[in-house]
């Protein structure tokens, strides 16, 4: 599965390109992601997000990186899902912002991490990304995911409609979490 | 807390709902003195706005005093005690759009901008109280409510100015003002506003302050028209005569220079079976929009006029007159209004006395009694043109 999407963000290439290539950053703004940890200069350990497919880890590295311009991973070693990625920073034309393109390509597998995987991106997979990419956005211009009392939980919030009514969240709510 | 919720079509409850709490590090919690019912609600309670959930807490038009402010606060921006009036929209202060004064088409607070973006194209802000489709945030008629990006929409207010005079700052003062600023109004203009309800009062009063040399009023109430009258306001009641030659009648056959759509979707019209025609396109969802105001605005405006829409639309509408758009080189203008961009000159207006917001307050309520509020809003009883909830 290819999947590409693109925004523009307020800050220079230096700054969006920095954030992402330390990729422990990812998980802020990436719903499938759980926790990315580097191992060395270019390796790193990525594991997945619940609703992924349980257990889901792959260890990664970088294949391609310029400052400021592009960076490159593939998944290494016998992954579940072999995975790879680039992300390019294009100075937009105002002179200010930055355009982000990514573009990411999944070997989904049969089996039940399959089926996992294929049901997390549902029907429209690039809505995924695209939403991941608004809350990079968030992050970088604005310094955290914006909540809502309808989608108060950042990134977990995948349920587009009906979701919690927009209402303040009771204390019980507060402490269970999005797992609620 | 009590707060007046969505319950359904047609249907608005006070219910006890938590109290907010910050969510986000730039947020802060306003205990409420003063909020108000718009015209904007009755769209959601009437059903024409898609992703109202029931139990939403309502309101987008409200200020009171700051109790709790989050880590990311800077004090010289907002502090314990300061007494605000809340812009409708939210906005972050540091997206393109908000660079460029835009700040309803805010690209970072909307957390649903998904949903929007498949419903016009693009995401719009967040707005409190307003449907799931711009974010899903609680709404300010309740006793207390979370501000998110605090220390970039709340406007201080320093002075003894009344919760009364300053609390429309929120909404409808900026956006008939707005409605008036696209105009961009020349001293020989003659203006025309479509609805005199509490935007269209605004609109009326903005274009005067902008020069315009005679401002009209169309409604079909007899008391809003009678309002917009005592106010210096030329009025015209579409229920009694034909509107388009009635103002050329008025402008010696010129037509008005600029035209304001202070109506929206919910339009009636004097002619039954027009306004029949778009009901039953409305309700079958054939059309979303009920547009006779707007189709009447293009159709009277001069050649080379401009109509400003502030009329909330939502989705689609049908018999657009576009020949009459391109033909007579019109410039459409519109927008949700960009209500951080004016509530400091407006406020500055306030305190010179050159705008008198109060004047349209006919009702002070009980937040308790919102239901009956919404009531007499809707259905114009009592003459009934503004209603304050004190919570
Ligand atoms: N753009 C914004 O940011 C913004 C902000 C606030 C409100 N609004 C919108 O402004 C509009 C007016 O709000 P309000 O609070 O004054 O509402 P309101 O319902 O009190 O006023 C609307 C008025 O229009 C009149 N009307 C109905 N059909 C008409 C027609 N064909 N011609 C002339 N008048 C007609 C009604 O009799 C009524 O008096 C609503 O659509 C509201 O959603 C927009
Ligand atoms: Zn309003
Ligand atoms: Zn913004």
């Amino acid at each position: 599965m290819d999947l590409t999407a693109t925004t523009t963000i307020r800050k220079p290439a230096s700054e969006v390109y920095a954030f992402w290539r330390d990729l422990r950053n990812l998980p802020a703004f990436m719903a499938h992601l759980e926790q990315v940890r580097t191992t060395g200069d270019r390796t790193s350990h990525w594991v997945a997000a619940a609703p992924f497919g349980k257990d889901v880890e792959w260890d990664a590295e970088i294949i391609d990186e310029t400052p400021a311009e592009k960076v490159a991973w593939r998944s290494t070693g016998d992954a579940d899902v072999p995975n790879a990625g680039t992300v390019q920073f294009v100075p937009a034309p105002d002179g200010v912002s930055t355009e982000v393109y990514v573009s990411l390509v999944y070997e989904i597998p049969g089996g039940a991490v399959g089926k996992a995987v294929a049901k997390y991106f549902g029907e429209e997979p690039h809505q995924q990304l695209d939403d991941d990419l608004r809350r990079l956005k968030q992050v970088l211009e604005t310094g955290e995911v914006v909540r809502s009392d309808g989608a108060p939980w950042g990134k977990r919030a995948r349920k587009e409609f009906p979701q919690r009514p927009a209402q303040p969240l009771s204390d019980a709510e507060l402490e269970k979490g999005a797992d609620a | 807390m009590r707060a007046n919720t969505w319950a359904g079509r047609n249907k608005v409850e006070v219910r006890d709902v938590p109290d907010p709490k910050i969510l986000n590090s730039r947020d802060a919690i306003v205990r409420i003195t003063s909020t108000a019912i718009c015209g904007s609600d009755l769209h959601l309670v009437d059903g024409y706005v898609p992703t109202m959930q029931d139990g939403d807490v309502m309101g987008h038009e409200f200020m009171g005093e700051v109790i709790e402010v989050g880590s990311g606060v800077p004090g010289d921006k907002l502090r314990v005690g300061d007494r605000v009036v809340v812009p409708f929209p939210i906005a972050c202060g540091a997206c393109a759009a908000c660079a460029a004064e835009l700040y309803s088409c805010c690209e970072n607070t909307n957390p649903n901008a998904g949903i929007a973006e498949k419903m016009f194209g693009h995401p719009v802000a967040g707005i409190f109280g307003y449907s799931h489709l711009t974010g899903g945030f609680a709404g300010g008629q309740a006793q207390y409510a979370r501000v998110p990006f605090a220390d970039v929409g709340p406007l201080k207010i320093e002075s003894d100015l009344t919760d009364e005079q300053v609390l429309f700052l929120s909404d409808i003062l900026p956006t008939g003002y707005m409605g008036a600023d696209m105009c961009d109004i020349q001293p020989s203009d003659v203006v025309a506003v479509w609805g005199a309800g509490p935007v269209g009062q605004f609109a009326m009063d903005s274009a005067r302050l902008l020069g315009a040399a005679k401002v009209i009023a169309i409604d079909k109430e007899p008391y809003r028209l009678r309002m917009a009258e005592q106010a210096g306001h030329t009025p015209v009641n579409f229920d009694d005569v034909d509107v388009r030659s009635t103002l050329l009648e008025l402008t010696g056959g010129r037509g008005p220079d600029k035209c304001i759509d202070a109506v929206g979707l919910e339009a009636t019209h004097g002619s039954a079976h027009i306004a029949a025609y778009d009901r039953v396109k409305q309700a079958v969802r054939a059309e979303t929009d009920r547009p006779h105001a707007l189709r009447q605005a293009i159709l009277s405006c001069r050649s080379g006029g401009v109509v400003s829409v502030i009329g909330v639309y939502g989705g689609l509408l049908d018999k657009f007159p576009a020949g009459a758009w391109m033909n007579r080189s019109l410039t459409l203008r519109t927008g949700q209004c960009h209500v951080q961009r004016y509530m400091k000159p407006l406020l500055q207006r306030i305190e010179r006395g050159e705008l008198d917001p109060a004047r349209i307050i006919t009702h002070t309520l009980p937040l308790d009694e919102a239901e009956r509020g919404f009531d007499i809003f809707k259905n114009k009883q009592d003459n009934c043109e503004k209603v304050v909830l004190k919570p």
